[in-house]
């Protein structure tokens, strides 16, 4: 028995949750990020800061960037909204795997998304301002059924009907109380879309052409091509500005908008579609979204086949052969790709793990844990190109460089998913009856036993889907990848990236046909995580 | 006034509601009685509109509301939990339904000042229903549904969530406002109290149906058969006849004389003991008795009935 002695103290244990995850971001977030304000303020060069700001090209790319990803969350929002509202109130066969089955774009892979819809689209359309919004919409559908359907599937029908006893008909108790009653997580959903609209990268790159590019992709635009690293650390600058005014102001609006009580469980709340009526709405509202979603992925998978006019497996054939468009073998970026998810899931779980036990141990609200709340999610708002980008001019020379140092990857990348890991794990552990630790406490559990025998069995499984999300973050992670994975180690969204910026019919169809297999082995671990969550409500 | 008949509802083909059948006069107080299960919400919802029948229909000042929608029904409901407006304030609560039938600003805040007033709850306008007592919220849901002067007024359950003391003076005070307010109302709960305290007339339900109406007082002296006897608490049912267990008078026995049975349970209700006693035959016969000197568990008893305390059923 150990129950009197451990080897990690309490004290011992803090510094652990705290300082592990500190230390990395420390290391390989604020650093870099000091790298680029010290880069776009600081070190001279042949423009100063102001002029990148105030240049006009500039300012248009701040313009769109805004206006897109107002507009994404505005159709987003429209698309989503008929199968929200039947995922919230109906129970009907199938709703589960409907639930499930939305979350998969969310998931796919930027490049996958924007090849999705260069397959679906008509060549008029296929790169412009309406390639970007629809395919947002498509990526971030997902975000609204789940975080608005959960809740309105949670929400007391009766309410609305007291509203009906009182002599309010069906339009307007829409307004005047479902709206109301739904605003905290239709703001919560519209803040998640838009951020991830705004910090839009992959997607911008690949549909956006010549012509419209947000400040992710002029980041990269000034970096890569240009090779302006003075204009793309200021613009980073800029897109932090936004970003954490973005937040500051979504996080006001949802305090504001919060309301409290009247949630019921989710089998008192639906019901099975009644009259004809009814009926038609589930299957049209389900059926729509289905077609939205499925569609550009089944033309996705056509094209991957198309060889000349007919079908064949050429495109496939040929992932095994050496190509002019990379440095290594396409099957080798699979490969690559697994890999460095894997290793990034590792780092990820066990920062984001530590991380989680910080902020949900020492109680809500206190400004230690705070503080390390927000700075985790920073890397989030930080946008992955950013973190690429300070990395590049961060860590290129000794003890650090990145060209030499392929375990960069898997860092950068782990760097994105950590955030997902936290808002996972944290509140799994802040839901742990403080009473379960008193009494095991009592019948003679010491502190780090408690930890092992309550904490963590209730934990594993948190931690088995917060794997499973890091791994499919990391396996599509594309904003960061593109700037540090070395031409002979690309991943799989690097090489399509790599493939579509080449001509020839048999380039494009091996595209598609990695885009089809980083696809599949993204839906692969997302089912993996949909059986570890089960049938539980919630969002994460 | 208003009238309900053979109201039948199926959920996944079992019978909530089986043919229903039941008549409110104009400010009439009507309680519906039965244990939970028994199809009371299912009956006021068929009424407001908010659950479509499969047979049956519901008049009202004899126009038919089967194509109705609930909004147009001018129906009060009063729901179990209260189902509050977190997102308005109370006088924002109240309000509702007197903007929904298009009132004037002016006429809204008068209105909602008296129904404050009338709940008393004056001064409690600005205050968010999160932060009211159970008491308090019910009373906001009760001046809410009344605002909009409903033809009905529904009440499901209103006390069922409160503590015992809490129900007690609600009821004292929901008594004296429909005498006021001279209400049509027709109020279900599973307490037989709070049934006899409030209706002028008790409708008792079972699994789905209507088994016996009546004034407290015809209920009391005629339950139409041995469950609506039990269910009613009324005493002990034996051969078609009720045994007021008033009318058991119990003694211990004497040494050497014949028992009649022994007590097997002795629990006090407020003034009176309820004694449980086992006679001879198996049967098991509840006594009340109120001496403080009474036989305990064990003890063999003698068992007499006055015959002024049974009631022959029909």
């Amino acid at each position: 028995m150990d129950g009197h002695r451990d080897p990690l103290s309490a004290r011992a244990w803090r510094a652990v949750t705290y300082g592990v995850p500190l230390a990395f971001l420390a290391i390989f977030f604020l650093y870099p990020l000091a790298a680029i304000f010290e880069r776009g303020l600081l070190s001279g060069g042949e423009s100063s800061a102001l002029d990148v700001v105030t240049d006009p090209v500039m300012r248009d790319v701040v313009w769109f960037t805004v206006w897109q990803a107002v507009a994404s969350t505005a159709l987003t929002i429209a698309v989503a909204l008929p199968a929200t509202y039947v995922l919230g109130r109906f129970a009907f066969p199938g709703r589960s795997v409907v639930r499930a089955v939305v979350t998969v774009p969310f998931v796919l892979p930027t490049v996958v998304v924007a090849l999705a819809f260069l397959a679906i689209l008509p060549e008029s359309l296929e790169r412009g301002w309406v390639a970007i919004l629809v395919a947002h919409a498509f990526f971030n559908v997902a975000v609204v059924v789940r975080v608005v359907g959960t809740f309105w599937a949670n929400l007391d029908p009766r309410v609305s009907e007291a509203a009906a006893t009182l002599g309010a008909a069906p339009s307007r108790r829409f307004l005047e109380i479902t709206i109301p009653l739904l605003a905290p997580a239709l703001a919560a959903a519209a803040a998640i879309v838009f951020l991830f609209s705004f910090t839009s990268f992959g997607i911008v790159l690949i549909l956006g052409g010549p012509q419209y590019a947000t400040l992710e992709a002029e980041i990269y635009n000034q970096a890569v091509r240009i090779f302006d690293l003075r204009a793309a650390a200021v613009l980073s600058l800029v897109q932090l500005a936004c970003v954490a005014l973005a937040v500051w102001v979504t996080t006001r609006l949802e305090a504001r908008l919060a309301v409290r009580g009247q949630l019921r469980a989710e089998r008192d709340v639906l019901r099975k579609p009644r009259t004809l009526g009814e009926k038609a709405v589930v299957l049209g509202s389900i059926g729509a979204l289905a077609l939205f979603l499925g569609l550009p992925l089944a033309v996705l998978v056509e094209r991957s086949f198309a060889v000349g006019e007919g079908h064949g497996l050429e495109a496939y054939r040929a992932l095994a052969r050496p190509t002019a468009a990379l440095l290594a073998t396409p099957w080798e970026a699979v490969v690559n790709s697994i890999v460095y998810a894997g290793a990034a899931t590792v780092i990820a779980v066990i920062v984001g793990g530590l991380a989680a036990f910080a902020v949900a141990g020492s109680g809500r609200g206190s400004r230690g844990t705070r503080l390390l709340d927000g700075a985790l999610m920073l890397p989030l708002g930080a946008s992955a190109v950013m973190l690429g980008f300070g990395f590049v001019i961060a860590f290129d020379r000794a003890p650090i460089d990145f060209r030499s140092a392929p375990w960069i990857v898997p860092v950068v990348q782990a760097l994105v998913a950590i955030p997902f890991v936290v808002r996972i794990v944290a509140p799994t552990l802040r839901a742990i009856d403080e009473r379960q630790r008193e009494a095991a406490a009592m019948l003679g559990a010491s502190p780090g036993r408690v930890r092992r025998e309550i904490d963590l069995p209730i934990v594993t499984r948190a931690l088995a889907i917060a794997a499973g999300f890091a791994f499919a973050i990391s396996l599509g992670e594309f904003g960061a990848t593109v700037f540090l994975a070395r031409p002979d180690r690309p991943t799989l969204p690097v090489a399509i990236f790599r493939f579509l910026g080449r001509p020839g019919e048999l380039n494009a169809a091996q595209a598609y046909a990695l885009a089809v297999v980083l696809m599949a082995v993204t839906a692969v671990s997302v089912f993996l995580v949909e059986r570890i969550r089960g049938r539980r409500a919630g969002w994460f | 006034m208003l009238h309900v008949e053979g109201v039948t509802v199926r959920f996944n083909g079992n019978a909530a509601l089986d043919g229903v059948t039941l008549d409110i006069g104009d400010g009439e107080v009507v309680t519906v009685l039965g244990p939970s299960g028994s199809g009371k919400s299912t009956l006021l919802r068929v009424i407001a509109g908010l659950q479509h029948p499969d047979s049956g229909r519901v008049l009202l000042d004899g126009e038919d509301l089967a194509s109705v929608p609930p909004h147009r029904r001018g129906i009060g409901l009063v729901f179990q939990d209260h189902a509050l407006f977190h997102h308005r304030d109370v006088a924002g609560n109240v309000a509702f339904g007197l903007r929904m039938r298009g009132d004037s600003k002016n006429e809204v805040e008068g209105r909602v000042r008296e129904l404050l007033d009338l709940v008393g709850l004056t001064g409690f306008e600005r205050r968010s229903v999160a932060t009211l007592s159970g008491g308090e919220q019910q009373r906001v849901a009760l001046a809410r549904a009344l605002a909009p002067e409903p033809r009905v007024l529904l009440l499901d359950e209103p006390l069922g969530s409160l503590d015992r003391r809490l129900r007690d003076r609600l009821l004292e005070d929901l008594e004296k406002l429909f005498d006021e307010l001279g209400v049509t109302a027709l109020y279900v709960t599973h307490d037989q109290a709070e049934a006899f305290a409030l209706g002028d007339r008790v409708a008792v339900m079972r699994a789905g149906r209507v088994v016996q109406t009546g004034t407290p007082d015809e209920l009391w002296a005629h339950p139409e058969d041995e469950d609506v006897a039990r269910f009613l608490g009324l005493g002990n049912v034996r051969d078609g006849a009720i045994v007021r267990p008033e009318a058991v008078r119990v003694a211990a026995a004497a040494d050497g004389q014949p028992a009649d049975g022994v007590v097997e349970a002795a629990v006090r209700h407020g003034p009176t003991v309820r004694l449980r006693v086992r006679l001879a035959s198996g049967e098991r016969l509840d006594a009340a008795v109120a001496s403080l000197d009474h036989p305990g568990p064990g003890d063999p008893v003698t068992v007499t009935i006055d015959p002024e305390g049974i009631i022959e059923l029909q």
